[in-house]
């Protein structure tokens, strides 16, 4: 039961509260440059979605057995040709951002060979999408996001494939949303009398910004389900409710959010 | 080389304001929006970039010849994630706290749009000299464009510039005036939205003037 409401957890802190496009900032470049029609979007969303879940479950297997300190595979390989008590202190994490970046082109380079051979319409439908993946900041954040479950944690805190997967397919999740909703608006903008110097790039970032605000409503509601899933916790207050800071996102908070107390002071 | 491309004064000069990556190109949005929540943390993000913009542009303009078509932008992300894996490495050991505030951005260099754009269009193409003049531009334009952004937000999400208070001071009467959402995400987005439109707004005025001085 713990492992399943971590689990949900996880998916909606990465679909909604955590947002990796509104929230962490990552994968803006297709977010601003292919939501122009709804179609085109939804395509860009479904191959991100597709090569994230991919990238991020090769990544995890790597972190794990090959590149975290100690990694049971790298110390076996090392183990064949060095003494056992220098081979126990083997560390490639030095490499994680070069071996990320490999996994991930490479794993885009295999997604489009083989959907290209098998089902050539759905390959035909991501067209130019596929390629563009390898440079979306968004798949390499998630590599990192699982990089920082699994490097340096308590065994028994460490991610498994399964969270790792889950995180990966609902940030896909999340991204396919907000792109969509996006293009949904840019088609409506299509048909506004919008200043000339905004027109372009400008009116798309300052309404995500509005969409920003939007998701801010989600903020707490992992908590709130925390304790729904716990079930013995008392009922909280919306005094107490507001004493915690923003988010419980388990990982980073976005640097630029560094001075929590102040969604308090807001709200008061 | 081109004989008759720019010189490298001129590329150096033209990444700077005319061809600014952030206003101009709009590349390398994430950290624009991500990480200028301070002017701190901007100069060390723009430090960051441009040292690997520098090294990146250096190596990929000694091994152009050497490139093969289908294999250059891997080649450059390798490079690149090289030299990333550097810069945060520096950074762990001599300024940590930063580093714990960047977090996963500075990674995320890897993947900047504007160093691996600076790659393909210029530094496969050109010798050291040019290469070097305009990965230092470009940086500079960067670091300038993060500097702006970062200065809004700092000055009216937390009333301080470079960590320096000139507004209020913390836990005072004044912090009431603060607007708490530029430290948060939509603050971003709607900064660098506004500055985008500022900076084409000026262009189209110069444009204009230029336009009515030719008539």
């Amino acid at each position: 039961m713990e492992y399943l409401s971590q689990i949900v957890l996880i998916a909606i802190g990465a679909a909604l509260i955590n947002n990796f496009v509104l929230h962490y900032f990552v994968g803006i470049c297709p977010f601003i440059g292919v939501s122009r029609r709804v179609d085109m979007a939804f395509g860009m969303g479904a191959a991100v979605t597709f090569v994230i879940s991919i990238a991020a479950m090769l990544s995890w297997v790597l972190t794990y057995y090959v590149l975290q300190p100690g990694a049971p595979l790298a110390k076996w390989i090392a183990g064949l040709f060095l003494p056992a008590e220098i081979a126990a202190q083997v560390d490639l994490s030095v490499l994680t951002y070069i071996v990320y970046i490999f996994v991930i082109a490479s794993s885009v380079q295999f997604v489009e060979m083989y959907l290209r051979k098998f089902l050539p319409a759905l390959y035909k439908s991501f067209g130019v999408f596929l390629p563009l993946i390898t440079t979306n900041c968004a798949i390499l954040f998630a590599c990192l996001y699982v990089m920082k479950m699994v490097v340096g944690v308590e065994p028994a805190e460490q991610w498994g494939l399964v969270p790792s997967l889950t995180l990966a397919f609902f940030a896909g999740i999340g991204f396919t949303l907000a792109i969509v909703i996006m293009a949904g608006i840019r088609e409506e903008l299509d048909h506004c009398d919008v200043p000339a110097p905004l027109r372009g790039p400008g009116i798309t970032l300052i309404v995500s910004g509005i969409l920003a605000l939007a998701f801010l409503a989600f903020t707490g509601m992992d908590r709130k389900l925390e304790k729904m899933f716990k079930g013995d916790a008392p009922a909280v207050t919306a005094a107490q409710d507001a004493q915690v800071p923003t988010s419980a996102s388990p990982v980073w908070k976005p640097p630029a959010q560094t001075d929590s107390p102040d969604t308090d002071t807001q709200r008061q | 080389m081109a004989k008759d491309g720019p010189t490298p004064l001129e590329r150096f000069l033209r990444g700077i304001i005319p061809e600014n990556p952030v206003f101009r190109q709009v590349l390398g949005t994430c950290p624009t929006l991500a990480i200028t929540g301070t002017v701190r943390q901007a100069i060390t993000m723009s430090a960051a970039v441009m040292f690997v913009l520098i090294c990146a542009n250096l190596i990929t303009s000694m091994i152009r010849n050497l490139l093969k078509p289908h294999l250059r932008i891997l080649v450059f992300t390798l490079t690149i994630a090289a030299f990333v894996t550097i810069a945060d490495k520096f950074l762990a050991a001599f300024v940590p706290d930063m580093s714990e505030k960047l977090g996963p951005y500075i990674p995320l260099i890897v993947v900047n749009c504007i160093i691996i754009c600076r790659c393909e269009v210029c530094a496969s193409k050109q010798g050291l000299a040019a290469s070097a003049a305009d990965a230092v531009g470009q940086g500079l334009g960067n670091t300038l464009a993060l500097v702006a952004m970062a200065t809004v937000r700092e000055l009216l999400g937390s009333g301080s510039w470079f960590d320096i208070p000139l507004f209020w001071k913390e836990g005072t009467a004044g912090e009431q005036f603060r607007w708490s959402i530029m430290n948060q995400p939509p603050g971003a987005f709607i900064t660098f939205g506004l500055l985008l439109g500022a900076v084409v707004w000026i262009d189209q005025l110069h444009q204009k003037r230029a336009a009515a001085a030719k008539r």
